[in-house]
């Protein structure tokens, strides 16, 4: 394995029951890259971004970070966890915590830094993004768009070596998808490895270094992100994007 | 109705001593069955709530036994049986040499009974909190213990603040079984007052009006308790949402 391999996830396979939701997906991300994973609603692609920081348990197949397997239970596990930023569709800020408790709360608790180390480092976040002045509210006093910068930067104050973004501007109102976009932008030019599960193709053309095509709990195609859009493969990506480009 | 009312006998000694005995008793018992029912609850509220089938049903099986059975009953086993069916030294202990042997059993009674009733609620509570909030807290790296302690119980307990309320007004009332194995509380003492002095109208009357005291006591305090935790932004502080 070379150094630049960052997340390498090898045939990962999960059912639920009798029902298999993921078959055999394999996927490498190298340093620094952008990944996005597309496909229609049901195809896996939010089971398999939750796989790879292990918030999903799976019955075969392995994922590796930065060199290290990722197993679920115990100390290990949750370390491990803790290198990878998660951003949700739904936020999950904590609602009884201000802004800025929500930040501190994983540095100060997993990376045992001080409250003053971390609330130094979560204000700078904060002014990154230009929400400064929220850092004493609380998340239900934020719009969508305010709220999901803030899960982002919750995720960022761990200094993750990768994040990884489950459709992270669909519960949101249209006018606010834009400012979301624009700060993982400008993560992935600032050299961040991300994997986002996204419908925003715009985005993708935009960021992506490469593109991975899901479909029935498969990875039908990966490929690069101008190729992809231009030619894919296989007919499915193909009837996919006609869909999802039409309008 | 040819009864002789009789106010005084309420200030009289001993009988205005009794009352103060009794008020005291009943408020200890239950200030110290609330305790042990809140934090064995919520302890077993939290294993309830795990992933894990076996400890499921094992709290399951905790939950079902102290909520199902009678609670006058469960006095009677507590005082009466488990000294007997213990094996020799603790049950002689418990016969002998504990203090206070019907306060201490009342106290445990009440408050093993009670904290079935909590287990129940917390672990509804923790239902109650959104999945996603264990997946991110998960997420960021923090262990299952600090998961429930710095994100699910927080949010659980301010979910059940008003059922808590009416449990912990419940558990003051309840103590009035104690009386049952010798515990003299304000309902014993009452008790006694009408037989000394016949004026039972008097007594009980005096009874009601401290019990409906404590219980607005309890009511305004845990007002208090759901005014002070309740969050900006969110409907049930009375703060309407902003965006």
């Amino acid at each position: 394995m070379t150094k630049t391999e960052m997340i390498k996830v090898d045939k990962l396979s999960k059912s639920f029951g009798q029902l298999q939701v993921l078959k055999d997906c394999s996927l490498t991300v190298r340093q620094g890259e952008v990944v996005v994973i597309c496909g229609p609603s049901g195809s896996g692609k939010s089971t398999f971004v939750k796989c790879i920081n292990g918030i999903e348990e799976f019955q075969d197949g392995q994922v590796t970070i930065d060199g290290v397997s990722l197993g679920f239970r115990g100390r290990e596990a949750a370390k491990m966890r803790a290198r990878i930023g998660m951003v949700f569709q739904h936020f999950e800020l904590y609602p009884h915590l201000t802004v800025l408790e929500n930040i501190c709360l994983a540095p100060i608790h997993v990376l045992k830094r001080t409250r003053d180390e971390a609330e130094a480092r979560a204000r700078k976040l904060l002014n990154r993004v230009g929400l400064a002045d929220k850092e004493s509210v609380y998340p239900a006093q934020l719009s969508g768009g305010q709220q999901q910068r803030i899960a982002i930067v919750r995720a960022l104050a761990m200094d993750p070596v990768a994040m990884l973004f489950d459709e992270p501007t669909s519960a949101l109102d249209p006018e606010m998808i834009g400012e979301v976009l624009a700060v993982m932008l400008e993560l992935a030019r600032e050299g961040m490895t991300m994997i986002v599960v996204t419908h925003e193709m715009g985005f993708a053309k935009a960021a992506a270094d490469r593109m991975v095509f899901m479909d029935k709990g498969s990875i039908i195609e990966i490929g690069e992100t101008k190729r992809f859009f231009e030619a894919p493969n296989s007919e499915r990506a193909r009837l996919f994007l006609s869909r999802i480009l039409a309008h | 109705m040819n009864y002789s009312w009789n106010w005084a006998v309420l200030v009289q000694d001993p009988y205005v001593q009794w009352l103060v005995w009794g008020t005291e008793m009943t408020m200890a018992i239950s200030i110290a069955a609330l305790i042990i029912a809140l934090v064995i609850g919520t302890a077993i509220g939290v294993l309830h709530s795990s992933d894990d089938r076996i400890v499921r049903s094992v709290m399951g099986a905790y939950i079902s036994v102290f909520r199902n059975v009678p609670l006058l009953l469960q006095m009677f086993l507590w005082f009466f049986v488990v000294p007997e069916i213990l094996p020799g030294g603790a049950g002689r202990w418990l016969k002998r040499d504990l203090p206070y042997p019907e306060i201490v059993t009342s106290i445990i009674a009440l408050g093993l009974f009670t904290s079935s009733r909590i287990a129940v609620q917390i672990s509804a509570g923790i239902d109650a909190v959104p999945r996603g909030q264990r997946m991110a807290a998960r997420a960021s790296g923090l262990s299952m213990l600090q998961v429930y302690r710095l994100v699910l119980l927080p949010q659980a307990v301010r979910i059940i603040v008003p059922p808590l309320t009416s449990e912990i007004l419940t558990i003051f009332k309840n103590s009035s079984i104690a009386l049952t194995i010798g515990v003299y509380e304000l309902t014993a003492q009452t008790q006694q007052i009408q037989s000394m002095t016949y004026q039972g109208f008097e007594a009980f009357t005096a009874a009601t009006v401290i019990y409906v005291t404590i219980a607005l006591l309890v009511t305004l305090l845990m007002r208090g308790v759901e005014r002070w935790t309740a969050l900006p932004g969110t409907v049930s502080g009375g703060v309407s949402v902003q965006f």
